[in-house]
């Protein structure tokens, strides 16, 4: 075979090969959803941040606004602090509030931003002053228990003759 | 006297591992040291890359695909259980650029390219034609040696790299064409769980690993075969053998190293 037959074929077994990263980068990667547009960073205060992750989204409304960027431990107030990073084309009211929420029943957690009413808007290294944990499952199925047993031992000493419910 | 015997075995043995490594370091000393010489000639190195990495590319895209279609029919079999089907995609994803990927790469690679490129070696040995290199001052571990290994080290990662993208079809092939998972669940799983760096990055980095391990380990063995038919003949398995055992072994550490916290 020739030198530029060779190379030809060559030639294409790379650009092979580099279709395929780049396949694997954006199709089932999240390259695609990597930004390199200019953020700020705020933080926010959680009792409970359940199973959040660093680099989980940042919504509002459901768009993808920023991402978290880092997560620590707070020793003088013992709660967690989150660090967001929110994309700069995008402000919000300083008395927003963030939530942990969860998309479906049992998917990956992310923080919902819900806007608030204040003319001055959050800057770089300010904090957000309203948050809610993370609902966690078993606390919520304990609670449950808990208030359907208070029910039905309330309802046995109210009543004077417990008949079967069926 | 057994037991003398039996400790002479192993004293015998460790001798000649410590030795076979010392060798197998040497050699790639001596390959890197004089890979700038013929990297001036880059028409020997895509040679190789041509005949190294053109060649498996049907093998290794088959293999490929066939890999993507099992891990869908068994990922759904078990994903079903617990009605996650539509995590399908990222766990057909994940394993293939994490792990199936490199390996069955590497290990198909061995037995394709690195059978040939020691069989190739040994007969050369064995027909004096290295001798013959020498004689005329041309330096064999020059016009023989580098250029194959730079062609496998390329060759390598681009294989694994198809053999990912083929899997991952063959995987979406299986889910959402037979099976009937919803398409847009399918890959926005795999796209929020799948991450550039943590994965795909690692699972090239460790493709290129293997590369460099699987085509040394032929390039010794060759060049240390014993200059007979049947020497060329155990150089060949023993590239088989020693190259996938390595692969699996190198695989264990990469992956304690890159994916524990």
């Amino acid at each position: 075979m020739t030198r530029e037959k060779t190379d030809f074929w060559v030639g294409l077994f790379v650009l092979l090969g580099i279709v395929a990263l780049v396949f694997l980068a954006l199709r089932a990667g999240n390259l695609s959803s990597f930004s390199f547009s200019r953020s700020y960073q705020v933080q926010a205060y959680f009792d409970n941040l359940g199973g959040l992750k660093v680099r989980a989204p940042v919504k509002s409304s459901g768009v993808v606004v920023g991402r978290v960027s880092g997560i620590q431990f707070d020793n003088q107030v013992y709660q967690a602090v989150v660090t967001l990073d929110i994309n700069e084309n995008y402000e919000f009211p300083d008395d927003s509030s963030a939530s942990i929420l969860t998309s479906g029943l049992l998917g990956e957690q992310y923080i919902g931003l819900t806007p608030g009413g204040d003319d001055k808007m959050l800057e770089q290294g300010a904090r957000i002053q309203y948050t809610q944990s993370a609902v966690v499952l078993e606390e919520l199925i304990s609670k449950f228990l808990y208030s359907s047993a208070d029910k039905e031992g309330t309802a046995k000493e109210g009543s004077a003759a417990p008949a079967p419910s069926h | 006297m057994n037991p003398v015997k039996g400790i002479r075995a192993i004293g015998a043995w460790a001798i000649g591992f410590i030795f076979g490594l010392g060798a197998f370091a040497r050699l790639l000393g001596l390959v890197l040291l004089r890979s700038g010489a013929a990297l001036r000639r880059p028409g020997l190195v895509s040679q190789q890359v041509h005949f190294i990495g053109n060649y498996s590319l049907i093998i290794i895209a088959v293999s490929g695909l066939f890999v993507g279609f099992v891990l869908g029919l068994q990922g759904y079999y078990t994903l079903n259980r617990y009605g996650s089907e539509e995590a399908l995609g990222l766990l057909v994803a994940l394993s293939l650029t994490r792990e199936l990927g490199p390996v069955v790469t590497a290990l198909l690679f061995a037995g394709r390219a690195g059978t040939s490129l020691t069989a190739e070696i040994g007969l050369m040995k064995a027909g004096e034609q290295l001798a013959a290199m020498e004689v005329m001052a041309v330096d064999p571990v020059r016009r023989v040696l580098v250029p194959r290994f730079w062609g496998g080290v390329i060759a390598m990662p681009i294989l694994a790299a198809v053999f990912s993208m083929v899997g991952i079809i063959g995987g979406w092939v299986v889910g959402v064409l037979l099976i009937g998972i919803d398409a847009g669940a399918f890959w926005s799983q795999m796209q929020s769980g799948v991450d550039i760096f943590k994965d795909v990055a690692n699972g090239v980095v460790k493709s290129l690993i293997f590369g460099i391990a699987v085509t040394l380990i032929a390039l010794y063995e060759g060049w240390n075969a014993r200059p007979t038919p049947e020497g060329v003949a155990k150089a060949t398995t023993r590239t088989v053998v020693s190259g996938a055992l390595v692969v699996l072994g190198l695989d264990f550490l990469l992956t304690a190293l890159m994916f524990s916290n």
